[in-house]
């Protein structure tokens, strides 16, 4: 079985975010990047496939973007990914959710995946496209958000999750592309064993411009903060004051203190 | 400006979120036609085209199945604008339809600007305005970013159908875990965020929950992290409450986490980060850290 799980590594998002000389995306000055949340878990998940199959099994791992993601794809390939596809691309940011789902399936088109693993979205973009798009592009069947995961002879058994907590069960024939979704695991932390062996494993790099014949389909006109709500009060200084301007507020504005 | 708009059914029911699409499509003042895998015994109250296909035939999760139904109504209305919900049905959907007519996908809209429409990222902590290349657009926006609106009166209706090609097949719903606590009754709820830190610190914000008279709430990390149970998580994947009074400590304010709550009468914030995005929603944020305020406001409430 050929497993194929896609990773983007994106910032802290605990960060400050500022916009790049374009307008149109955040400067990465001062930033640190990771590997997103999401693809953790599909990466975890691949992983634990890889495991239950053992040595008939063969997991890649993919990345786009500039030589920083490297280090992104050096994380998964510790977790336990065998080998990784490094796709450069200096503006991997600058692609639109279509380009960069082109450039996958350009990618995975004839090399016989039979079960490709996304994150639902990313943490910085959030457009939730890539996976799907993929799968569309592959002919492939695909479902997202999963949170429960099992495969057995070429059936995958996913559980999607619904709003308010209701999971929808859904079976998929392979080959097939899974959303990931917070909840389906918990990503296991590299061992420092496996790090050092994952160095020793092969990381073919390719330029986007060999896969990527496609034009955007949608462009950022611009990249900004939002506009601030009127109304909400901010109340800053030393913790007993705050404590009784929050006090007068809940009598004068609430009927909880009586 | 033509619109095809797709309505959502859930466990059946006609979703109350299919008439925010209404209210979208208002704002650009747009023509509108319906596409819902529905019953006929439940038609969404609205007075214009309604494309209808059998959801005992077509079922309620069959992605592809349905994406041949919203092409088959794209070739007869023509549509400027497909437009979602971001829902777990619309983000798994869309992109299907996006894919098979080569158009621009803009995910999660939160408004209709001049230069475009404008949708979150980072987040919720950052903005970004997008443009559509395409003839045409598939859009999904923000549950709960635009108002309910219910114009009355019966479509007319035209049935499709279409034939599945078996690649998926849905076994079936699951239930929501059982609640041991009813947020959608409490008059006061004060919920606690990642940013009380570590499990430990549950009970401090539980401590100024009872000494309003409310109860303990938790944001979706809280929950996954095994801090508090699920049954009190606040948000789209647990509860969506409007109590009297909604306390947030220490979270930020993931979009999932705002759209459960934003309908509290009176919310107070708490976070060390001045630009969270809870700030938002908030009549009150309160800039500080919550393990050192909280404690001292339960204290003098507690008086």
């Amino acid at each position: 079985m050929k497993l194929l799980v896609c990773i983007k590594q994106v910032p802290d998002l605990e960060s400050r975010f500022k916009p790049d000389a374009t307008g149109t995306w955040f400067s990465e000055t001062d930033l640190a990047f990771r590997m997103n949340e999401y693809d953790e878990y599909a990466v975890e998940q691949a992983v634990r496939l890889r495991e239950q199959l053992g040595d008939s099994c063969e997991l890649t791992v993919l990345s786009i973007g500039p030589d920083r993601v490297v280090e992104a794809i050096k994380k998964a390939l510790a977790m336990g990914c065998d080998n990784a596809a490094h796709i450069q691309d200096n503006a991997a940011s600058s692609k639109d959710p279509w380009q960069i789902a082109a450039t996958i399936a350009a990618y995975a088109k004839d090399k016989g995946f039979d079960i490709i693993f996304t994150g639902m979205q990313s943490q910085d973009r959030g457009s939730a496209q890539v996976g799907v798009t993929v799968a569309e592009l592959l002919g492939i069947a695909c479902t997202t958000t999963i949170v429960g995961f099992a495969c057995d002879s070429g059936t995958i058994t996913a559980k999607r999750e619904l709003e308010g907590g209701i999971k929808g069960v859904v079976k998929l024939k392979t080959p097939a592309l899974v959303t990931c979704q917070l909840g389906l695991n918990v990503p296991r932390y590299p061992t420092l064993p496996n790090i050092m062996k994952a160095k020793k494993k092969e990381i073919i790099a390719i330029p986007v411009g060999d896969l990527l014949k496609e034009e955007a389909l949608a462009i950022t006109a611009s990249f900004h903060p939002p506009a601030k709500k009127g109304g909400g009060i901010v109340l800053e200084g030393d913790v007993a004051d705050l404590v009784e301007k929050v006090i007068a507020i809940l009598k004068d504005k609430t009927a909880v203190l009586r | 400006m033509k619109t095809l708009l797709i309505g959502e059914y859930r466990e059946g029911k006609l979703l109350e979120s299919t008439y925010e699409l209404l209210s979208f499509a208002a704002q650009l003042n747009a023509d509108t036609a319906m596409l819902l895998v529905g019953s006929e015994s439940q038609l969404p109250a609205y007075a214009g085209t309604l494309y209808l296909a059998d959801i005992a035939t077509c079922g309620e999760y069959n992605p592809d199945l349905h994406k041949k139904l919203i092409l088959d109504a794209v070739q007869k209305e023509n549509p400027d604008c497909i437009v979602f919900l971001h829902s777990s049905y619309g983000w798994d959907l869309a992109p299907r339809v996006a894919a098979a007519l080569k158009a621009a996908q803009i995910s999660e809209v939160i408004a209709n600007l001049d230069g475009g429409f404008e949708v979150g990222c980072c987040n919720a902590k950052m903005r970004r305005t997008v443009k559509s290349t395409t003839a045409r657009t598939v859009i999904t926006i923000q549950a709960g970013a635009f108002p309910v609106l219910q114009p009355g009166g019966s479509p007319a209706v035209q049935k499709l159908t279409a034939d599945s090609s078996g690649n998926l097949e849905f076994i079936g719903y699951e239930p929501a875990e059982k609640k041991d606590v009813d947020l959608a009754k409490a008059e006061v709820i004060v919920t606690a965020g990642r940013g009380i830190g570590k499990k430990d610190n549950v009970p401090v914000i539980q401590a100024l929950a009872r000494a309003l008279g409310g109860e303990l709430g938790a944001s979706r990390p809280v929950v996954d992290a095994g801090w508090v149970e699920h049954s009190h998580q606040v948000g789209t994947t647990g509860q969506t409450v409007s109590p009297k009074l909604y306390i947030a400590c220490g979270v930020s304010g993931a979009i999932q986490h705002l759209a459960g709550m934003k309908k509290s009468d009176f919310i107070i914030a708490i976070n060390k980060d001045k630009d969270a995005p809870i700030g938002e929603v908030a009549d009150v944020l309160v800039v500080a850290d919550v393990m050192q305020f909280v404690p001292a406001l339960t204290a003098k409430v507690a008086k």
